[in-house]
């Protein structure tokens, strides 16, 4: 058995014991987080860390979180949040309410650079922040705000070249190591478990962000996403991908149209 | 497939290898140099007006094509996987996004034997592990001599790393690549 197969034989054992299926994921960043695991509970093969998972439930739950766990941080790609800000929102000001979701949201990072945004358009109290993401260990850590002080100077740069209006130090509370988001900010999000992978559209939403989650999958199951979030979308509801994403290939190229090429953003037409 | 690392001084020597290629060249070239997070597209224009193949920077899930040379995006790593590449915002490795070890190790496990590596200058010693990988899995693995690198601590590190290794001058390594006798993969 080559170690591709050892790969797909360990996916479906995880799926087996926990019900959360990977064997659409990419294999490459699949077989990197593994080898991590591999390593890291002093394991030597694949298989070993299959047999490991069936009688170790912890060893499963450190995979599950190696598998699922994305890195994000606040307004990354500024020039995207800039796009957002100039020729996204104020169609969103025409509406009595504005509906968003984060898919895949993890910690929370865009999340919060999305409210701060909308406060700062005037249009937060009549929108809401669908944020959702397969793990619960990130939702939690989403909804509790707090982001480690250390990296307050990239993401204060980061939000002034997104455009930011304000000071950003008024938008959160800071302790010596860390800092919680100010709770205005987090009124309007609704954080749920959802996982992109079997489940369904849930609501329409008048925007979404999902910003490097969808190149953690293979093709197949990039196509399936697509078409989850096309449904997703009001008419003229915006999508918004990561910088390195595109919607070319995809069987729904054709029904967006493009706002900006170089930011990945797309208006869903009729 | 050839994959190529470097850092400091990489767009150099980078630009010395791919002006050497002609447009018969047929194997996918892979590349990662060390850049800053904003770089924006500059490196990709850069080495395109230095070569006759088509250089692209690459998106999420591009076909990997024969005659084609592929650049690392900045702030994501770069991931050879099934007839395609796949990027990641995964934490940087070796303080480095992308990072050469990333793109070697995936290699490693994609193409395996039927993957060329090239370590070019380099100011740390991010690569080493990946050339390891690779030559593990029965491909190649060519260094820039340190003599003629800028920064020779990713060649040496390679060098110690990697016995097999071959270690060729920069001027004779854009030669020794475009001798005709390179079997596409």
């Amino acid at each position: 058995m080559d170690e591709n197969q050892q790969l797909t034989h360990l996916l479906e054992t995880v799926l087996e014991l926990s019900g959360l299926d990977f064997t659409n994921y990419a294999y490459s960043s699949v077989h990197r987080r593994v080898s991590h695991r591999i390593h890291s509970e002093k394991l030597a093969s694949i298989e070993e860390l299959r047999e490991k998972i069936r009688t170790h439930p912890e060893v499963l739950e450190r995979l599950l979180r190696a598998l699922t766990v994305h890195v994000t941080s606040m307004f990354r790609d500024p020039g995207f949040f800039r796009v957002l800000r100039e020729e996204v929102v104020p169609v969103w000001q025409t509406y009595p309410f504005a509906r968003i979701w984060v898919a895949g949201c993890s910690s929370g990072e865009e999340v919060y650079s999305l409210a701060i945004l909308l406060h700062e358009a005037n249009l937060y109290r009549r929108a809401r922040i669908y944020a959702t993401d397969i793990s619960e260990d990130m939702l939690a850590r989403a909804k509790a705000a707090v982001y480690p002080l250390s990296s307050m100077q990239d993401f204060t740069r980061a939000y002034h070249d997104a455009g930011g209006l304000g000071d950003f130090s008024d938008y959160y509370t800071a302790d010596r190591e860390s800092v919680i988001i100010r709770p205005f900010l987090r009124e309007n999000i609704v954080f749920a478990a959802h996982n992109l992978v079997g489940d369904t559209s849930f609501n329409e939403f008048h925007g979404i962000l999902c910003r490097n989650v969808m190149i953690y999958f293979n093709r197949t199951l990039q196509a399936r996403v697509h078409r989850l979030l096309y449904e997703s979308l009001t008419d003229f509801g915006y999508l918004g991908l990561g910088r390195s994403e595109t919607i070319r290939y995809t069987e729904q190229e054709t029904h967006y149209e493009e706002i900006s090429g170089r930011e990945r953003i797309y208006k869903k037409l009729i | 497939m050839i994959v190529i690392g470097a850092s400091v001084g990489g767009v150099r020597a980078l630009s010395t290898i791919l002006s050497s290629l002609n447009k018969n060249w047929t194997e996918p070239i892979a590349v990662v140099v060390h850049r800053a997070k904003d770089s924006e597209d500059i490196l990709t224009t850069v080495l395109q007006t230095r070569s006759v193949l088509p250089v692209i920077d690459v998106v999420d899930k591009e076909p990997i094509q024969p005659g084609k040379v592929y650049v690392a995006p900045a702030d994501y790593h770069l991931l050879v996987d099934q007839g395609c590449f796949c990027l990641s915002v995964e934490n940087p490795v070796n303080f480095a996004r992308p990072s050469i070890d990333v793109l070697f190790e995936s290699a490693a496990f994609a193409v395996g034997a039927q993957t060329t590596a090239i370590v070019l200058t380099g100011s740390s010693a991010d690569g080493a592990a990946g050339a390891a990988a690779i030559a593990a899995r029965g491909g190649r693995v060519i260094v820039q001599s340190p003599e003629t690198a800028e920064s020779p601590i990713l060649p040496q590190a390679v060098i110690a790393r990697v016995p097999s290794a071959r270690v060729i001058p920069l001027a004779a390594l854009a030669s020794f690549l475009s001798e005709p006798s390179t079997p596409p993969t």
